[in-house]
Formats: C-alpha cells, structure tokens, sequence
C-alpha cells in the first residue's frame, strides 16, 4: 500500500515498456556477427566464461547452420545458458575478452548469438541431454537456484538422483524472480528449467528446508547435500522510519514485477531508491517503466565508485532517472498515518578508505535534505542465511558466506555449496560454474572413490 | 594522365574492361547502360540457333556472410533469334561507335552455317568475333561448344573455316575444362585465330539440396552440371592466362573472377590485354566498373606507367618453372607484439597445419573482473621457421606477422643447379652443395 500512487499505465503501454531491451537477432543479423568470430586458438572468451562454454565452436555451429548443435555446444557446458545469454555482464566476461577489442573493433556479440543458437531449442521443448544410468546415490540440493539447477543436471547426467527443495511457488530462485523483466520474463525461465526436469530433477516446491522437511531427516536420505540457498532479504537501512508502509526491499519488488502482471502492480508516483548496485538500476528503471514520475537513486558515493556496471547506469540514465550522488538516507519522515512521506537524507564526504580499500563515505552533519517521496526502495545488498547456515552441524562461514574448497565440499564433508552464498552475491553463471564444480567434488567423494552403490 | 585504351588485334578500345559474353550482355539495352556505365566493350551473349532455358539456372556458394563467392550457371545461349541480335548489335555500334563490341558465336560444325553467321555479324558492325568454344553444358551435348574446344582439330577446323571469310579479328574463346589449355592456344593460333581468350567456366556442380538430395541449381528436383565462374576461379584462370602467354605468341582477353581493378590488373600483368567481366557485373550491376578505371588509373599514374598496354605481360617473366626457385633463399616471420591481438591462428596453423615453430603459453582461466590478462602473443622459434607464409596467411592483423629475409650468404642454387652440381660432385652432400660447395 503506497500513499499517491503513480496513475495505472495501459497494460498494453505497460507490456511495451517492459519489453526485451536486447531484441534477437535474425537470420541476416546472426551470419554477420558470426562471420565476424576468428575462431581463435585458446580463445580468450572461453577462458573468460566460469562456465567454460566453447563460443568459437558454438558460433562456428550457427554458420554452418547446426543450430541443434550450437545449442548442445552452450547448453552442454550450462544448462541456463539461455537466462546467461540475458544476462551476463558480457562485457566483463566473454565479450570483454574477445580478442577484436584489442584491435579497436567491436567485439563479437557472444550473448546475443548465444540466445540466438539457444531460445528455439528451449523454446522447442526439445531434450537435448540423457540421465546417466542410476548408480544409486541420492543428493538433496537446497535452494532452486541457478546453483542448485546447474549441480542437479551434472549430478543426474552421471546418474545421481537430484532432489531439489524450494520455499518459493516457483523453480529458478533469482533467475525466476529477480531478473529484471525486460531481460527474461519468468514464464521463459521456467520453461528453460524444463531442460532441468527433462533430465529426471526431482524440484519440490513451496518446501522448507528445517521447516517441512528437517535438516536430519535430509542427512538420513540422501548421501550429500547441496546448499544453493543464496541470500536472503535486503539489508536494513537502519535509520528511523524504516517499518513505514510504502517502504519496501528491493528483491520484493522486482518479484512482484516478475509474478504479476504489471498493471497489478503498484508504484508510487515519486520514489527514492537507495543503492548504487545493479539491483538498484533494476529498481529504478522498472519503477520509471511502471508510470513513476519522479524516481530518485540515493547512493552514499559517487558514479564512479558505483556498485552498477556501466551498461545498467546507461539504462537509469535513459530511463530519466534523478541520480542523487553523495547522500545517505537519514530518516524516513511519516504522513502522520503510518505511510511514507519522505525520504529524509545527509549530504556525504569523502573520508579515509575503508577496510577493503573503498573510498569511504560520511554524512555532514547538518546537511539534511528532503525527498517527497511516498516509497523508499531498499538496494543495499542482500543478508546473509545466517538463521539457516547456523542450523547446520560444523558448517564454517566466513562474512556469513559459506567456506568451500576448490570442489565446492564445505567444512561438513557431507555438504557441497555453491552461487551466492559461498560468493555472497554474484552472476547467474558464476552460480551455474559453482553448480557444475560441485557435482564434479560430489561425484569425487561418492561414486568415484566408493563405486556404484548397491540398490536397496 | 595515363592513357587507358588499348589495342586489341588493331581495334581501339576505350579502356581493357569488356562485359563478357553472358546475362549483362544479353540486349543492346543492357550493353547501352554497360556502355554509359563507363564500360569499354561487350562480348555479346553468345548468337547461334535460339535455345530453350531452364527455370532455375544458377547456383552459387557463400564464403560465411560473404554472398556468390562462386557461381554456377546452367543457362545456354541467346534464346533470341540471331536477326534480333545483330540488329541490335547493329543499334549499339551506331549509338557507341567508339565502343567495342564483339559479337559472339557458336553454331552448328558446318562450314557453310559458320560462313554464313560470321558474314551475318560482320556485317551487323561488330568489331571483333568471338568463337564461343567453351560452353560447358547443353551446348556441348549438341556437338557445339566445349565439344569443340576439347578436341584440338576440331577447333583449328573450324577456326580455319571463320577465318575464311572473316574481314575482323577474331579471338577463339577456350574452355578450361582440358588438361592443357595452352594446348587448345596452339590449335586456335594453327587455325589463325587473331586471339584468344580465356577461361570459360569450369565443369561444376555448385552444391546439393540436403533436403531433397538434387544438385544446385535443381530443376524439378534435378540437376545437371553447370559452368563455374565468380571470384573463386580467379587464381586457377590467372594461371592459365599466365601458361597460355609462356606458350604461345597471341593477344589474350583474360577471363575468370575478375570483379575490381587489383584483379584486372593482374590478368594483364599476366599476360591479358583486355579483361572480361561477368559475375561481378550480375552480382553489383553495372557501375563497377567506375572504380575499376579509376583504380587502374590511379594504379597507372603511381606506378609511372603512361598506357594500359604497358601492363601487358610485365609479370609473365616472373613466372618461373619451380625447378629455377632459389632453394638459399630464406624468409622467417616476425610477430608484431604490439599489433597481435592474441587470436593465436598463427600458432595452431603452424602447429597442426605447418611446421610446429611457434609457441604460446596456454591461457589461464579468468575474466576483466578479476582483472586477468588475456592476450598472449605467440612466438616464432626463428630457428625452426621454415618460411612457409601460413601464420601471415591466416593472421587478421594488417602487417602484424610479417616475413623478413635472412641473409644466408650462400649463392643462388636452384634445385636445376642442384642437380647439376650433383652430378659435377656426386661425393658431396645435399648440404654442402646447397652451401655452394663450400
């Protein structure tokens, strides 16, 4: 409930608004970026990529018109290689280190030709991968997750039984809820997890782990577990005024966006969102698409030293975003009935560099502001599991982010964790690789030092 | 400025760029815009008994995203009467009488219809006939075509029979689907042919439906094979310019691929004095040929040279028998590190495609956020390098891998040298004679 909601946009504007940011390619479009690929030896983008996809072979593959093929190259090397075509900070990662930069070229558009190779084969249903044959192990996987989904498909292509179990309604985790809608739409997510389930993953939904079903109860059943819980809610601004209705946690929203249709979600028609990460942009930017008029990103530092990669601060800047640099929110000020009426904020100076060698940032004393805003969006990063981890028997945590060696395997020899809550927040394919590692470590400690397991 | 026309066979042509016979040649309509377009003569479509074609008559192949690298054409041809040809023919030279149009030709083996077609076009204002003995397909079928240019008597036969009544120059077309085609020169010149030229298409099936199982271009599911022409033939027809010219004293009209002014320019430095263009035309349209002049002209004036007709054969003398190459000449290749983008080609040609001479480490895993470099430069083991152009070849990098000579001190020795020295020294070694006995 937000007080001066902003007016409801025609679902049909609404759709528009929303609609994919990186259209793909056609036929035409795709031979000429693919031609443009030199199939490098040792190609740099294949390093570049955690999950290690081959993206000479696969673009090589949309050449010659073995598009089935392309798809097996991706998917074979990660199964959501649809939702990382989306979403991958490209530019960082494989496109980042196409060798064409060097040469002051633009480089080649990897992602985009990955979704080119991927949407029709998982749009098509079909099954590209087979379960290996059953060799008896059984792995509990907490959390449906990138994490989670990528360690279940290796775990089940060497013949493991995969049980995932979610609290969430839905399968996908943040892939489903938290990418921002003119990227992927969840009903695309889901059908990609079909390529996950296709393989004989077992996904409960809607369960609890340490609720509905206990953690002994798990440790009984199966052989190993896998944690992919990510994190959890929002950090808290701790300031005053924070229980007020209208203001709201960043992850909330952007699931709201992504569950319901957008004519039933509500925005304000001025709000402030305090963060400087991506999933600020991603606030911000659906809040302008929802019919906001006035939409302020409240970062206690500066452009530069934003959280955001640049292409997401491209996207708030065209999307007509306030951008108020150097404020920290003090206060968040009431209407006298229990809803937001400001957000009150502390012009910021620098100060000496913090532990991990940030420049640091603190209020001026006297320096308050008002932004007349009736939601305040929090993006600050997320918290960690700590209630859920701390149940677990000799589980180290180091910042509340779980230990693991280099197969993923925690200090609990029985457990395997992997994505954001080893990393403490990360990309889909960092999570898919931690995902792959695991089932790698898990298959290391079972069948290949213990052999198949005997059938009950 | 340099002066573009040349002589051809005592026929002044405004420039070396003729349309070859074919589709842009087919009516005085399309010559006329080839001729506004800046063209300097027009082989016309082949004249002879109207044929019937088929719907569909070409097929092509794509290099990635490059379009009809080469072309495939089943088409036969004029399908117009001969009186409609030569009468427009006859419009043309009136409208473009500086202009060179060769009227091409090709009927039946009888000497009195071959008198009969070259009275006809002589007297429609050709400048220049052209015997069409190079049709590869249909044509052929019909004893006309390369059923003519494959068999060397045949073609001397009926050369002597144009030449009997002949009052132009006229130039022998040849098919490049023989063994030697400097063999079937030495026929035409034997029949007195002014000229030749060369290459008509090659025997080809350009592709097959993968779907259907019928070759390319189908015709209801079927398909026969075609003549193959377009910029992928262009070394094989420079090649046989360049034999042709070794072998026999006569003017040549170069033929195969060529579709820019670098291209033309190498068929006359091989040999041609004119050049012919087909598939480039059908591929970009007539104004190609704006850039072809004034490339050549561009070419002309930086090289110093005043006339086209200098380029003539100037490369020919530095076609050489291999047994002549100098078997102490060295070259290595340099990698520029600073210009290498770290594809690393050059390395994985050398090493499963050449001579295993140039390493690089292998890449570490990582990425931009975690701020790992990953542009390795490879390295050439100098040593080991044999000079053989591949990792230049395959590089993308303008001038980043480039060869450079060692001075190996030793004196010319070819492997003809080589053999006579053998046989002066039968004691030495390979390597001592390559040393120059030293």
């Amino acid at each position: 409930m937000v007080n001066d909601p902003a007016p409801k946009l025609p679902l049909e504007q609404l759709e528009k608004n929303f609609a994919d940011i990186n259209p793909p390619l056609n036929p035409g479009q795709a031979l000429e970026e693919a031609s443009r690929c030199l199939f490098c030896h040792d190609a740099p983008c294949i390093k570049a990529c955690p999950t290690e996809i081959d993206v000479p072979l696969f673009i090589r593959q949309i050449i010659t018109g073995n598009l089935r093929g392309s798809a097996k190259t991706i998917l074979e090397a990660n199964i959501l290689g649809q939702s990382c075509a989306r979403v991958c900070p490209t530019s960082v990662l494989c496109e980042g280190s196409c060798v064409l930069n060097a040469q002051g070229r633009k480089p080649v558009e990897i992602g985009k030709l990955q979704r080119y190779a991927v949407d029709p084969i998982v749009a098509s249903g079909v099954q590209l991968f087979q379960a290996g044959p059953d060799n008896g192990y059984r792995v509990a996987l907490i959390g449906a997750g990138p994490a989670s989904l990528s360690c279940a498909t290796e775990l089940r292509k060497r013949g493991y039984a995969a049980v995932i179990f979610d609290s969430n309604p839905q399968p996908g985790g943040l892939d489903t809820y938290g990418i921002a809608a003119y990227k992927m739409r969840a009903a695309e997510t889901l059908k990609e997890i079909d390529l996950v389930l296709g393989l004989g993953v077992e996904i409960n939904s809607g369960v609890a782990v340490g609720k509905d079903i206990s953690i002994p109860d798990l440790e009984r059943e199966y052989d190993a577990v896998f944690i992919g819980i990510g994190l959890g809610e929002t950090d808290a601004l701790g300031i005053p005024g924070e229980h007020l209705n209208g203001c709201v946690d960043a992850l909330s929203f952007i699931e709201e966006t992504k569950s319901k249709r957008f004519d039933q979600v509500t925005i304000a028609r001025r709000i402030a969102v305090v963060g400087g990460g991506n999933t600020a942009i991603d606030v911000v930017t659906a809040a302008r698409r929802l019919g906001a008029e006035e939409v302020f990103m409240v970062y206690r530092r500066t452009s530069e030293e934003m959280s955001a990669f640049d292409y997401e601060y491209e996207l708030a800047k065209n999307d007509c975003v306030t951008f108020v640099w150097q404020a920290a929110p003090s206060r968040v000020i009431d209407d006298g009935h229990g809803h937001v009426a400001a957000l009150e904020c502390l012009r910021t100076q620098p100060a000496a560099k913090d532990a991990r060698g940030r420049s640091s940032y603190v209020p001026i004393p006297g320096s308050e502001f008002r932004l007349e805003v009736s939601m305040v969006v929090k993006a600050l990063g997320q918290k960690r599991k700590l209630d859920f981890l701390q149940q677990i028997t000799n589980l180290k945590l180091k910042n509340g982010c779980i230990v693991v060696d280099q197969t993923m395997r925690s200090s609990n020899p029985r457990y395997f964790a992997g994505g954001d809550c080893v990393n403490g927040g990360g990309e889909v394919v960092d999570a898919v690789a931690h995902g792959k590692k695991a089932a790698t470590g898990i298959h290391q400690r079972l069948e290949a030092t213990h052999g198949r397991k005997a059938h009950a | 400025m340099p002066d573009l026309s040349i002589d051809f066979c005592g026929v002044r042509s405004p420039n070396p760029f003729w349309l070859a016979s074919g589709p842009p040649s087919n009516t005085a309509y399309q010559v006329m815009r080839a001729f506004d377009a800046g063209w300097g003569g027009a082989v016309w479509k082949t004249i002879g008994e109207p044929i019937i074609n088929t719907a569909s008559r070409y097929g092509s192949i794509d290099l990635k995203n490059e379009r009809m690298i080469g072309l495939n054409n089943i088409e036969l041809i004029s399908d117009r009467s001969v009186e409609v040809n030569l009468r427009e023919i006859a419009e043309v030279k009136k409208r473009f009488p500086k202009h060179t149009v060769i009227a091409s030709l090709m009927v039946e083996s009888k000497q009195a219809t071959w008198h009969d077609i070259v009275r006809r076009a002589e007297d429609s204002g050709a400048d220049l006939l052209e015997l069409n003995f190079g049709c590869p397909h249909g044509m052929s079928e019909r004893g006309m075509g390369a059923a003519v240019g494959q068999v060397p008597e045949y073609a001397t036969m009926i050369t002597q029979w144009v030449k009997e009544v002949a009052r132009t120059p006229v130039i022998v077309k040849l098919t490049p689907n023989v063994t030697d085609i400097a063999h079937m020169a030495v026929a035409a010149k034997k029949g007195g042919a002014d000229a030749v030229s060369l290459v008509n298409t090659f025997n080809s099936i350009v592709g097959v439906d993968l779907d259907n199982f019928a070759p390319r271009p189908a015709v209801a599911g079927r398909g026969s094979h075609g003549g193959y022409c377009g910029p992928a033939v262009k070394p094989v027809a420079l090649h046989m310019v360049s034999s042709v010219a070794k072998t026999v004293d006569i003017p040549i009209s170069g033929i195969g691929g060529i579709g820019n002014w670098r291209d033309a320019v190498e068929f006359m430095l091989l040999g041609s004095t004119s050049v012919q263009v087909c598939t480039a035309a059908m591929h970009y349209g007539f104004r190609i040929v704006e850039d072809m002049i004034a490339g050549l002209d561009n070419y002309l004036e930086e090289k110093g040279f005043a006339s086209a007709m200098d380029l003539v054969g100037k490369a020919t003398p530095h076609v050489d028998d291999w047994g002549n190459l100098d078997l102490n000449y060295k070259i290595v290749a340099k990698i520029d590190a600073v210009k290498c983008i770290g594809c690393n080609l050059c390395y994985i040609a050398c090493e499963d495609g050449a001579h295993q001479c140039i390493r690089v480490d292998e890449r570490p895993q990582g990425d931009l956020r975690h701020g790992v470099n990953l542009r390795h430069v490879p390295v050439v083991l100098e040593d080991e390098c044999v000079g053989c152009n591949l990792c230049a070849l395959v590089c993308p990098v303008p001038d980043c891998i480039t060869m450079a000579e060692i001075d190996t001190g030793r004196p010319h020795m070819s492997w003809k040298q080589l053999q006579e020295a053998r046989g002066k020294s039968p004691n030495c070694s390979m390597e001592e004679l390559l040393a120059g006995g030293k």
